[in-house]
C-alpha cells in the first residue's frame, strides 16, 4: 500500500510576525556571537596558542554569516494565525515547525517579554496544553498585538469545558 | 494569564495549604473502628469510606515505620558497634539512640495524622511543627494505588496512593502509609467508583448469559470471547469462564471479567529482559559502597593486582568467556527473580464500572487502577531479545502516568507472547476487531523513508569501519583483527531494511496506530479523540526527500507520538481526517 498525494497543499498560517522582530533575532544572535568571540579571545590571549586564530577566524565568518542571515530567513519563515477554532503557528528557519492546537484543549495563555524583547516592543504568546510537548510559541508579536491576541484566545477558551485532556 | 475554563484537572485542587489550623472534628477512632464490618462495601455505596469522619493511620502503622526506617540504620549500627570498641561507650549510647528516635518519629506521625472522605473531599492534615492540610476534590481523583511491601504485609498493612491523574508529581497524590489491607480496598472502591463514569461500561458483564455453556465463547461480543490467540469455537483456557457470571450474580465481590493472568510459560521470557543485569549491577555497586563505608576497599591495588595476577594464569579466551558466561547467567537468573516477584499473581481485571485493575506482586504486592476515560491509548514494544523469541510488553498510555517512567507505571502486562500483547492492548482500549488497534496492516512509508534509514546507519557504520582500518595501519597487533569491522556494513544495512519494514501508520475509526523501530520494535495505538494537537516537523535532509515527521499531541504517555517520514501532504491529510478543519487546507 503505498502513500499517495492527493491531499491539498498546506496554506501557512496567514499573519507574518512584526517587522521589529528580525531586529530583536539579529541583536539576540550578535550578543551569542560575541559571547563565543569574547571567550575565544581571552583563551587566545591567555594561552598565545596560535592555532586558536583559526578558530576565532572561523567564528567570526560563521557567526557574521549566522547574524546575517538568521534574522532575514527566519521573518520569511514565521507566521501565525489564530481563529475560534485552532492557533497555527509555522517557525524555524533550517527547521521548521508547524504547530496546531485546538482552542478547546489549551490550558493556558501567557504573555512574556524578554529585556531584548522589550527594547523593540515586542512580547511572545505562549499557549500551553495538556501535553509534555511543550507549548504552542508565537515571539516577536508587537506587545499590544500580543496583549489583544491572549485576550481574544482567552475568551474564546472560556467557551469551552471540559479538562482539555 | 490563565484561563478559567480550561483550567486542568487537578491544579489548583490539589494544593498544599500551611498554617496552624486547628485540628477540627478529630476523633480519637481508628481506622477500624470506624469502619463499618457489616460485610464489604457495594459498589456505589461507597459506606465506610465517605463516611465523613477523621480517621488515624493503622497504629500497626506505629510498629511498621521505625521498622522499615531500621534497615537504613544496620550499616551505621555496624560502624559504630565494630569501628568503636576501643573508644570508649558513648558510640553504644549513640547506637541505641537512633532506633528510639525513629520510635519517637514514628509515633508523632501516626499521631499527628489525620483524613477524611467526605462525600465531595479527601482531606488529610500531618504535621507537627509545619502543619499541612491538602486536599483533593473527589470527582478529581483518578488513581487509587495501593502497593504493601513485605514489612507492611506482616501487619496486614496497605499504602494507599491517591491521585488525580492530571499529573504525576508527588503534589497531586496523597498518600496513606499505611491503613488496614480491607479499609485500603474500600476505600479504592469507593473513590474510584462513580455511577456516572463517563468511560464506556463493559457491555461483556451482561451478554455472558448465566450458566451459559450453550454459547460458544466468543459468540456475544468479540470482548467477551476468547483471546486472540485461540481458535474460535473451541473452547479456550486463556479465561475462566464462570467469571461473568460471578460478577453478574455475586456483585459483592465487585469482580471483573479477568483480562488477562500470569501464565508459568511466560517465565521464559524473563531471561531476555535487561532488568536482570540492571539491579545486579545497582547490587553490586551498593555492596561496593556499603563495602567503602565499613572500611573495606574493594578496588585496593593489592587486590587488583592479586587479581591480575590470577588471571593471567589462564588463557584470555577462558577468561572473556567464563566473564560472559557468569553475566549470562547472573543476570537470567536475576531477571528471572524479578519477573518472579513483580509479576506473582498477576491479574488483570474489567471492573463492573469500567475500570481496569491490575494486581501484582509476590513480595511487594501492588494494585493499579486505571479508569477507562483516562486510557488514550496503548503500546505494544518488542526489544529485539524479547522480539527474536516472539515476546513483547504492554503498556497502556493514560494521563496522569508515565509510559516511560522506570517503575513501569503503565505496564499491563508482563513481558509475554505477542498475540497475548496484542491482544490485552486491544482488550484495554475496548476494539473489538484486532485490525483496529495495534494489530493493524500499516501504511508504508514512501522510498525515500529507506534512503533516509539507510543513509543513517550506512554512513556511520562505514565510518566505523574506516576508522577500524586506519587503526589497523597504526597498530599490527590489530591487523588480522580488521576485516571483522567489514561485517558492521551488512549488520547496518539489514538494521535500515528492518526500520523501514516496520515503519508505518495507519488509521483506524478510532485509533491512530503508529509503528517504527528496530532493535525496540513498538506499536501504538492512539485513540483519535485522546489527541490535542498537531505538530509537523522538518529538518532540512527532509527537504529535501520531500518528507516530515507528524507528532500527535497528548496529555497522555510520552506526551507525543510521531509518525516518522511521511510526505507533507499524507500528513496534512491525516490530521484533515482527525480533526477535520483544523488546518487551513487549500
Amino acid at each position: 500500500m503505498q502513500v499517495t498525494p492527493s491531499a491539498p497543499p498546506l496554506r501557512p498560517p496567514e499573519h507574518r510576525v512584526d517587522p521589529r522582530a528580525p531586529r530583536w533575532w539579529t541583536l539576540r544572535a550578535g550578543l551569542e556571537v560575541a559571547v563565543l568571540l569574547a571567550a575565544q579571545a581571552v583563551a587566545l590571549a591567555l594561552s598565545g596558542d596560535g592555532r586558536l586564530v583559526g578558530s576565532l577566524v572561523a567564528t567570526v565568518l560563521v557567526g557574521g554569516g549566522y547574524v546575517l542571515v538568521m534574522p532575514r530567513w527566519r521573518y520569511r519563515v514565521h507566521r501565525w494565525e489564530a481563529d475560534g477554532q485552532a492557533v497555527y503557528t509555522l517557525a524555524g528557519w533550517l527547521r521548521l515547525e508547524w504547530r496546531v492546537a485546538p482552542i478547546s484543549r489549551i490550558q493556558t495563555i501567557d504573555t512574556a517579554r524578554s529585556p531584548l524583547q522589550r527594547l523593540f516592543g515586542l512580547s511572545t504568546v505562549t499557549v500551553t496544553t495538556a501535553s509534555s510537548a511543550g507549548p504552542v510559541r508565537i515571539e516577536g508579536l508587537d506587545a499590544r498585538e500580543a496583549a489583544a491576541l491572549a485576550r481574544r484566545l482567552t475568551e474564546a477558551t472560556e467557551r469551552h469545558q471540559g479538562d482539555a485532556t | 494569564m490563565t484561563v478559567p475554563g480550561g483550567a486542568p484537572a487537578g491544579y489548583g485542587s490539589a494544593g498544599t495549604t500551611r498554617g496552624d489550623t486547628t485540628r477540627a472534628g478529630s476523633t480519637g477512632d481508628t481506622t477500624r473502628s470506624a469502619v463499618p464490618a457489616d460485610g464489604p462495601a457495594r459498589p456505589g455505596v461507597p459506606r465506610g469510606t465517605a463516611d465523613g469522619q477523621w480517621h488515624r493511620l493503622d497504629p500497626r502503622t506505629l510498629a511498621v515505620f521505625p521498622l522499615k526506617q531500621a534497615g537504613a540504620l544496620i550499616p551505621l549500627l555496624v560502624v559504630v558497634l565494630i569501628g568503636g570498641r576501643h573508644t570508649g561507650g558513648w558510640q553504644l549510647f549513640a547506637a541505641l539512640c537512633a532506633p528510639a528516635l525513629l520510635v519517637l518519629v514514628g509515633s508523632v506521625r501516626w499521631a499527628t495524622f489525620r483524613y477524611r472522605v467526605s462525600a465531595e473531599r479527601v482531606e488529610l492534615r500531618h504535621g507537627l511543627l509545619r502543619r499541612q492540610e491538602r486536599s483533593l476534590r473527589r470527582d478529581r481523583v483518578r488513581t487509587v494505588d495501593l502497593r504493601s511491601t513485605p514489612l507492611h504485609r506482616v501487619f496486614g498493612l496497605t499504602v494507599v496512593e491517591i491521585g488525580t491523574g492530571s499529573s504525576a508529581s508527588r503534589e497531586s497524590r496523597l498518600t496513606l502509609d499505611a491503613v488496614a489491607a480491607p479499609a485500603a480496598e474500600r476505600l479504592r472502591r469507593g473513590l474510584l467508583d462513580r455511577a456516572s463514569a463517563a468511560g464506556p461500561v463493559v457491555d461483556a458483564v451482561p451478554t455472558g448469559a448465566p450458566g451459559g455453556g450453550a454459547l460458544p465463547p466468543g459468540a456475544g461480543t468479540g470482548r467477551a470471547g476468547p483471546s486472540g490467540t485461540a481458535e474460535p469455537g473451541s473452547p479456550t483456557p486463556d479465561r475462566a469462564p464462570a467469571v461473568p457470571a460471578t460478577a453478574v450474580s455475586a456483585p459483592a465481590t465487585a469482580e471483573g471479567p479477568t483480562v488477562a493472568r500470569l501464565r508459568p510459560g511466560w517465565l521464559r521470557f524473563a531471561p531476555l529482559t535487561m532488568s536482570g543485569l540492571v539491579a545486579v549491577g545497582a547490587i553490586v555497586a551498593t555492596s561496593v559502597k556499603v563495602a567503602g563505608d565499613l572500611g573495606v576497599n574493594l578496588a585496593d591495588p593489592d587486590n587488583l593486582r592479586r587479581a591480575d595476577s590470577a588471571l593471567h594464569a589462564v588463557p584470555p579466551s577462558v577468561v572473556v568467556g567464563a566473564g560472559l558466561v557468569a553475566v549470562l547467567l547472573v543476570g537470567g537468573l536475576g531477571s528471572l527473580v524479578i519477573y518472579v516477584e513483580g509479576w506473582w499473581g498477576y491479574r488483570l481485571t474489567r471492573e463492573p464500572d469500567g475500570t481496569l485493575h491490575l494486581r501484582r506482586g509476590l513480595l511487594t504486592t501492588r494494585s493499579l487502577s486505571i479508569e477507562q476515560r483516562r486510557m488514550r491509548g496503548a503500546e505494544v514494544t518488542e526489544p529485539l531479545p524479547l522480539r527474536l523469541a516472539s515476546g513483547a510488553r504492554c503498556a497502556a498510555i493514560t494521563t496522569g502516568l508515565d509510559a516511560r517512567s522506570s517503575s513501569g507505571g503503565a505496564l499491563l502486562l508482563p513481558p509475554a507472547p505477542r498475540a497475548e500483547a496484542h491482544r490485552v492492548a486491544r482488550e484495554a482500549l475496548l476494539v473489538e476487531n484486532p485490525e483496529a488497534a495495534t494489530r493493524a496492516e500499516l501504511v508504508r512509508h514512501p522510498p525515500a523513508a529507506l534512503r533516509r534509514r539507510l543513509t543513517r546507519t550506512v554512513l556511520p557504520a562505514a565510518v566505523l569501519t574506516a576508522l577500524a582500518w586506519w587503526a589497523a595501519g597504526r597498530v599490527p597487533a590489530l591487523e588480522p583483527l580488521w576485516p571483522a569491522a567489514l561485517l558492521v556494513l551488512p549488520a547496518a544495512a539489514l538494521l535500515a531494511a528492518d526500520r523501514y519494514r516496520n515503519l508505518g501508520h495507519a488509521l483506524r475509526p478510532a485509533h491512530l496506530v503508529i509503528g517504527q523501530g528496530s532493535l525496540v520494535r513498538r506499536r501504538v495505538a492512539l485513540q483519535r479523540r485522546g489527541i490535542i494537537g498537531w505538530r509537523i516537523r522538518q529538518s532540512p535532509t527532509q527537504r529535501w526527500a520531500g518528507l516530515v515527521t507528524l507528532d500527535a499531541v497528548t496529555a497522555a504517555g510520552a506526551g507525543h507520538y510521531s509518525v516518522v517520514d511521511v510526505p507533507l501532504a499524507r500528513a496534512v491529510e491525516l490530521v484533515e481526517t482527525v480533526n477535520p478543519g483544523l488546518l487551513p487546507v487549500g
